[in-house]
């Protein structure tokens, strides 16, 4: 009995030791959004809303400081936009290429391929963009700055592309076979297949994979942080440097500011407008895939 | 009486397996020809030769030779697009397209290309009431596939492969996902079907050859045992086995 | 319609299906040989200078001088501790969710909705969250353990995902098997659950690692350096990493520096290869048990 009572006590205690564990995440994100939003609150005592959204002058560590968030929010737009023209059609076509045409020794070849570049991190990206990337548009466009969106956004779209390929396939592979072999048994090309059957049955899950890819891109920090520049311009000039969110935190954390400063604030509430459109983008993403689930 | 289809010879291997041994077999214009035998006996196997859907399997072979109104259907140059339309196939079971009930029945005209855009609403409504769901269906014609029972969904690949206006008609095992009312109306359907089409039917009931196919294939172990008229097949068979099959002694 | 219309229509999709074959076919083979000129380019600028005096020396404002190794050991140092906070931290999470949780709490349904988004954080922003938590709040400063407990954090959802994965993946019979012998949850748990799920969480917490091993953006914001002249002593000094050294190099115009800053690519694309055939390796254990 006494055994049986100890043994009791022990598995109870277990299972609260786990559960305290399990908390650790839930406040990551209650963490998160109380710190940006408090120095966000204090930031707005400071900065009227109006002038923060609508002025397109950011310059908060100048004097007299002055803070448009619009150049930033341009700077990361060009990027996401800019990057997408990459990672949505190329990271689309390998998906289908690798789900539809590919035979499997093909696609046990290339699907490691992918996976490893994946894997590079993103200053590496940074750093190919800058002393490669940058260099060969410089040879075919003279005026380009060195510090250049188009640049980074051919990094950050290469860096994404693999989540768009192996999400897309994921979708597309678990259409199931008998659909596929119905199509084929109408007299369908591979390529009528994909296009007409396999890519509209997967839609949800390839639109997801493009928003996620979007959203990476919009949080990608150390190529843009690198390559794109440190001047908050309001332009879509892609050959023109520039800043985004994240290159200005980055920008602001290397130098030495104080803590309870302006200038500090605005560094959160440039995470918390971050948060806000990548949180938002992944949202859209869910809903999307759980909207149109297909029961087959 | 034509042949539609002449098979000499035919064996087929998955890999090194050997799934199809010398078939031999006519298979007559405007009739049903019906294929019975125990599972894993080549059946299936035997009427995805004719539309090539093996291609789709890495690792196949097929060599003999299938005649189809004198064209060979192993030629590896033969094109498998154009053969599909003029062969068409009802799966085992129901798998429409995640799209709407029309859209369902148009895929394969709007890939082939082969009748004016003008056409299609008649199109759409002769094929579904050749698959008998037009009734059932004419006010809905935008909702999704999806949303029909499971009868009616296979009905719905009936009129979707009947839409590219094929010659012969390959059905595997159509009515085996169905309950017995849906399974009844598919096969008065058949009846109806043989007026205009070739059908092969893969069946594992051997109540439903006897009751709708003029012409039965015994099939086991890969080899065709027996062939003939259903009525000499079921009342009188050649073979020791053929008789033990359908008197129930195994299967 | 004529016959040889019919035919030139045939053709011309056979010609539209071959033709997006190719071009499908040239997607992929564009994104890799971009993996082979980034690799053959870092190679290229950076072999020239990586010697083993490079990998022993300190860092240097002279680049034919410099060398990394106290990015090399706080890169060493902070993904070991990251090692130990995160990994139990991950696991124990797994555990609670696949074997005590009700599947149809609002606990459990909470917690899949959280670690989806933290999931799709950027990371700079667990950045500001360990600069205000761990460096201001708790004062640990910027050190060595608020870098690791930052990139815990982080990687959390990952291994929190890969570890569930590999626990579902344990058959339930094995599970039932042990609690028909009268043994408890939480032996069950430790006796049998755990060791068969034990590579596949090893995998994905060391595919989680490699990931932190790359980062600089959190670090840059909870105040790790680009440029320190000694050696991490304990985890409470200051450091930096082999991905803010590279990011420091990088960021200076000279072109001696832009070949150091390859050459310290060089040996953490090394680290990471090394970890990954780890990861790969563990993986093909696992499948091959199972199958």
């Amino acid at each position: 009995m006494e055994k049986r009572k100890r043994h009791q006590t022990e598995e109870k205690i277990i299972e609260i030791g786990l559960i305290l564990v399990s908390t650790i995440s839930i406040l990551t994100t209650i963490g998160i959004v109380i710190t940006l939003f408090y120095e966000s609150y204090e930031f707005f005592m400071e900065v009227s809303m109006i002038e923060f959204f609508t002025t397109l002058r950011w310059a908060p560590v100048f004097d007299p400081p002055s803070f448009g968030v619009l150049p930033l929010l341009s700077g990361t737009l060009l990027i996401a936009v800019l990057s997408s023209f990459i990672s949505l059609p190329l990271g689309l076509g390998s998906a289908i290429y690798l789900s539809e045409f590919a035979s499997k020794k093909m696609r046990q070849l290339i699907k490691p391929l992918l996976e490893l570049l994946a894997g590079i991190p993103s200053i590496v990206y940074g750093f190919f963009a800058l002393t490669f990337i940058t260099p060969l548009i410089r040879q075919i466009l003279p005026d380009t700055s060195v510090y250049n969106a188009l640049s980074a956004s051919i990094a950050v779209g290469i860096m994404t592309l693999p989540m768009v390929a192996s999400l897309s396939e994921d979708a597309m592979m678990a259409v199931p076979d008998s659909i596929r072999q119905g199509a084929y048994a109408l007299g369908s090309t591979r390529l009528e297949v994909a296009l007409h059957v396999i890519v509209p049955a997967a839609f949800s899950g390839i639109a997801a994979s493009f928003m996620l890819a979007i959203s990476r891109a919009i949080g990608e920090t150390m190529i843009v942080a690198i390559a794109a520049g440190q001047t908050p311009t309001f332009t879509l000039n892609p050959l023109e440097s520039i800043q985004t969110m994240t290159g200005f935190m980055v920008n602001m954390a290397l130098g030495d500011i104080q803590q309870g400063s302006i200038e500090f604030k605005t560094v959160f509430v440039v995470g918390a407008l971050l948060f806000l459109v990548t949180l938002a983008l992944n949202f859209i993403a869910k809903f999307v895939i759980q909207k149109n689930r297909e029961v087959y | 009486m034509t042949n539609k289809i002449k098979v000499e010879h035919l064996d087929f291997y998955y890999g090194n397996f050997q799934a199809l041994k010398d078939i031999n077999m006519d298979i007559h214009q405007n009739k049903i020809t019906a294929l019975i035998g125990p599972s894993g006996c080549g059946k299936s196997t035997f009427i995805k030769t004719m539309n090539r859907m093996f291609d789709l399997i890495d690792g196949t072979k097929a060599t003999g030779s299938i005649s189809f109104d004198g064209t060979e259907l192993l030629d590896k140059n033969l094109d498998v697009v154009q053969l599909r339309k003029r062969i068409g196939m009802v799966f085992q079971k129901p798998n429409p397209f995640p799209k709407s009930i029309e859209e369902n029945v148009l895929y394969g005209v709007k890939r082939h290309g082969d009748v004016p855009k003008s056409e299609w609403d008649e199109l759409v409504k002769t094929s579904l009431k050749k698959a008998s769901l037009w009734t059932e269906v004419e006010h809905k014609l935008n909702q999704s596939a999806f949303s029909l029972s499971g009868g009616q969904q296979q009905r719905l690949c009936i009129a979707r492969a009947l839409a590219t206006k094929p010659e012969v008609l390959l059905m595997d095992e159509p009515t085996s996902a169905l309950d017995p009312i849906a399974t009844a109306k598919i096969e008065e359907l058949l009846e109806e079907l043989k007026k205009e089409y070739t059908v092969i039917i893969v069946t594992h009931s051997m109540q439903q050859a006897a009751r709708i196919s003029d012409y039965t294939g015994f099939f086991l172990n890969g080899e065709l045992i027996e062939f003939g008229l259903t009525k000499t097949v079921f009342s009188n068979p050649t073979d020791k086995r053929t008789e033990d099959y359908i008197t129930g002694r195994f299967g | 319609m004529g016959k040889t219309s019919k035919r030139r229509r045939l053709a011309q999709r056979l010609f539209l299906n071959k033709f997006f074959e190719y071009l499908f076919l040239a997607a992929i083979l564009l994104s890799i040989s971009v993996l082979l000129i980034l690799v053959g380019d870092v190679l290229r600028k950076g072999l020239g200078s990586l010697d083993w005096s490079f990998i022993t020396s300190m860092p240097s404002s002279r680049p034919e001088r410099a060398g990394i190794l106290p990015a090399l050991l706080g890169t060493l140092w902070v993904i070991g501790l990251t090692a130990l906070i995160s990994i139990p931290v991950g696991v124990g999470t797994a555990i609670y969710l696949e074997e005590y949780a009700n599947k149809r709490s609002w606990f459990f349904r909470i917690m899949n909705i959280n670690i989806g988004n933290l999931a799709g954080v950027p990371s700079i922003v667990y950045g500001i969250l360990g600069l205000t938590v761990f460096v201001q709040l708790l004062k640990i400063g910027p050190t060595i353990l608020a870098g690791a407990l930052t990139l815990s954090l982080l990687i959390l959802p990952v291994i929190i995902v890969s570890s569930v994965e590999a626990i579902k993946a344990v058959p339930s019979s094995v599970k039932e098997g042990s609690y028909a012998l009268g043994v408890s949850r939480w032996r069950t748990i430790t006796g049998v659950i755990l060791p068969m799920a034990l590579p596949g969480i090893l995998t994905g917490s060391i595919l989680a690692l490699s990931r932190a091993m790359g980062e600089a953006a959190p670090l840059i914001m909870v105040g790790a350096v680009g440029f320190v002249t000694f050696l991490p002593d304990g985890i409470l000094d200051r450091y930096t990493l082999l991905p803010m050294l590279i990011y420091n190099w990088t960021s200076r115009p000279q072109d001696a520096f832009a070949q150091i800053a390859a050459a310290g690519i060089i040996v953490m694309m090394i680290l990471l290869l090394i970890t990954n055939i780890t990861a790969i390796l563990l993986r093909r254990k696992t499948q091959n048990r199972v199958e």
